[in-house]
């Protein structure tokens, strides 16, 4: 077998590209080091204050649960839709296309205050007052995410074709969908997900102008009260959104997915 | 006992664009039907409509003389192999069989035992554990057929299911596909724009062109006694001869007086189409007399035999001439063409109607 080997110049670039993404990591890191009474190396005190603190493990499975919600909604609204628009209209796709890009256009604060103004006109109090609320908001902000990644991975396989080879064999809707279509996507309806988890865990905006007290409102509210356990938290929630990442690509990865893109996709 | 099929008068427009013009063919049970023409001209259409994927306009499809023309897909029992790409990508070769069956909620072992029955008959016992992407197209396209045969349709639909192979793939598939059909005895459809294909495997050929059938019979008779201009030119080579009935038994061609039996009883000036097969037609070198003088302007070799076309007058005539004879005849070689009178059909030439020009797939 023939070696591997980078190529110098390739090899300045990677360092530098390291650097620029580790240098802060390390610096946090160190920073978060620092004793919280005498700002002296090297104690875990800063983490022990953030793990403490009820707030955190609170905001931080309230967020969690937020990003979940959305992940959920979105999957059951718009698998089946983009299914359909790939079956039965595709001349629709570019409309929704277009659609799907508004939430990038559209200010947060233009969005929330809309929302608020909706939902208080008719769903009960309960609803819009609770966090719950953003599950709503979190849909629309996730729209282009889930949408595009799964235009990307209808488009892959043979729609069509799939869906007539199903139903000459017996096969209902219901059926096709979720034996032959679902399976089929996993890996683009798993990358939708994964970017919608990172946008809820990290979506601060909204949250805080509509009053509740999420993951990234508690992140502010530390920075801009504690120093230390400040920089301990960033790194926390580094790791967290990390390995819930990595949770949903094991969960997702069963056999059969990644290969279905590959065969789909030639 | 095997289903028999209808198609009555099935009209399908799209977008204003007329697909199919009502189109009749009926199968007796076990038939092998081809529906053959160029792309465009309505035979996907017409085996969509009776997949039950897409609705006529009007007309009827009957199955053991039951209309099943509004029936949804997954409930009328049909076999369909598709061009390709149909196999589910996340499913092994003998999941990808089984799929009808579990649909149809039979037992594990009775499901195991005839996904092994047939994967061995499409000879690949071996590949059941297979991913799609780990098979050959060929492969692929023989585990689609097991797939469609395990629901032990009534009828067995194939849409082009040999359009994406190489060429020696082809030819074994399709003798292939002729035998599991006469095995099982299934009523079958397949759709082609291979006319080669669609003799050598057929009961019955019905030749499409512009969303109507112009003409269904053996494939003998299709070879043989092509019906339509559009017929002879599509089914294997032929030579069209524009000429007009000279006399009792003669044509005129470029100005010459050829003989052709079929001219007997029409009438002098009658515009017709004189069609001979190349096979027919005999070259010999020099002029020797003959009405058909002309000079070699090509040679194809096509093997055993070489296609060797000759300009006469105005027109061209195209012998098939055994390899071995063609050194005697080069090109620019003056030559006298012929072919017994006996061999040349006649179909009349409207005057309205110029004889279709073809755009013929590869």
């Amino acid at each position: 077998m023939r070696r591997r080997f980078i190529a110098p110049s390739s090899l300045v670039w990677l360092v530098l590209a390291a650097a620029y993404f580790l240098i802060p990591l390390v610096a946090t890191f160190l920073f978060s080091l620092k004793d919280v009474q005498t700002g002296k190396c090297c104690s875990l005190g800063a983490y022990g204050t953030i793990i403490h603190d009820p707030q955190f493990g609170k905001t931080l499975w309230l967020s969690l649960k937020l990003a979940l919600e959305t992940i959920a909604i979105s999957l059951v609204l718009f698998v089946p839709t983009v299914y359909w628009v790939h079956l039965k209209l595709p001349r629709m796709r570019p409309v929704i296309a277009s659609l799907a890009l508004l939430p990038f256009v559209v200010p947060p604060i233009v969005l929330v205050v809309g929302l608020l103004d909706v939902y208080r006109g008719w769903s009960p109090h309960w609803f819009y007052s609770t966090p719950q609320f953003l599950v709503a908001a979190y849909v629309v902000l996730a729209f282009p995410y889930i949408y595009f990644a799964l235009d990307a991975g209808f488009r892959a396989i043979d729609v069509h074709t799939l869906t007539e080879a199903s139903q000459s064999l017996g096969a209902s809707w219901r059926t096709t969908l979720g034996r032959v279509i679902i399976p089929n996507i996993r890996t683009a309806a798993l990358s939708g997900a994964l970017l919608t988890l990172a946008i809820v865990m990290g979506e601060f905006t909204i949250a805080s102008l509509a009053a509740f007290h999420t993951f990234p409102t508690y992140i502010q509210y530390i920075n801009q009260t504690k120093a230390y356990p400040a920089a301990a938290l960033t790194l926390i929630s580094f790791g967290i959104t990390w390995v819930a990442m990595l949770g949903i690509l094991v969960v997702g990865r069963r056999p059969g997915g990644a290969m279905a893109m590959r065969a789909g996709g030639r | 006992m095997a289903a028999t099929v209808e198609l009555q008068e099935l009209r399908r427009t799209f977008n204003d664009v007329p697909a199919l013009q009502g189109i009749n063919v009926s199968l007796g049970g076990g038939e092998f039907l081809s529906l053959l023409g160029p792309s465009g001209c309505g035979k996907t259409t017409a085996l969509r409509l009776v997949a039950g994927f897409d609705q006529p306009d009007s007309g009827r499809v009957l199955v053991d003389g039951k209309d099943i023309t509004r029936t949804r897909p997954n409930r009328r029992d049909m076999g369909m192999v598709f061009q390709a790409y149909s196999l589910f990508p996340n499913m092994t070769a003998e999941q990808n069989v089984e799929f009808g069956l579990r649909i149809r909620k039979q037992a594990r072992a009775a499901r195991s035992k005839r996904v092994k029955e047939l994967l061995e008959t499409v000879g690949l016992g071996h590949a059941g554990k297979k991913y799609p992407h780990q098979l050959s197209g060929g492969m692929q396209q023989r585990v689609a057929l097991a797939r469609a045969l395990a629901i032990e349709p009534r009828v067995l639909l194939l849409d082009e299911p040999l359009s994406a192979l190489d060429a020696k793939v082809r030819v074994q598939l399709r003798e292939e596909i002729r035998r599991i059909q006469t095995q099982l005895g299934i009523t079958t459809i397949y759709v082609t724009h291979d006319q080669e294909e669609a003799l050598s495997i057929s009961d019955h050929v019905a030749v499409m062109y512009g969303g109507k059938i112009e003409q269904v019979g053996t494939p003998a008779e299709m070879y043989g006694a092509p019906a339509t201009p559009f017929v002879a030119e599509f089914i294997g080579t032929m030579n069209r001869l524009e000429a007009t009935i000279a006399d009792d038994g003669a044509v005129d061609y470029a100005g010459r007086r050829v003989l052709v039996d079929a001219a007997r009883g029409r009438a002098t000036g009658e515009r017709v189409l004189v069609l001979v097969r190349p096979e027919v037609v005999e070259v010999s070198p020099g002029e020797n007399g003959g009405v058909l003088a002309g000079e070699v302007v090509s040679h194809t070799f096509l093997g055993s035999e070489t296609r060797v076309k000759v300009a006469v007058g105005d027109g061209e005539l195209t012998a098939d001439v055994p390899t071995v004879r063609v050194d005697s005849l080069p090109v620019g070689a003056r030559v006298t063409a012929s072919f017994p009178p006996a061999s040349a059909r006649l179909l009349e030439l409207s005057a309205d109607e110029p004889p279709k020009q073809v755009d013929v797939e590869a």
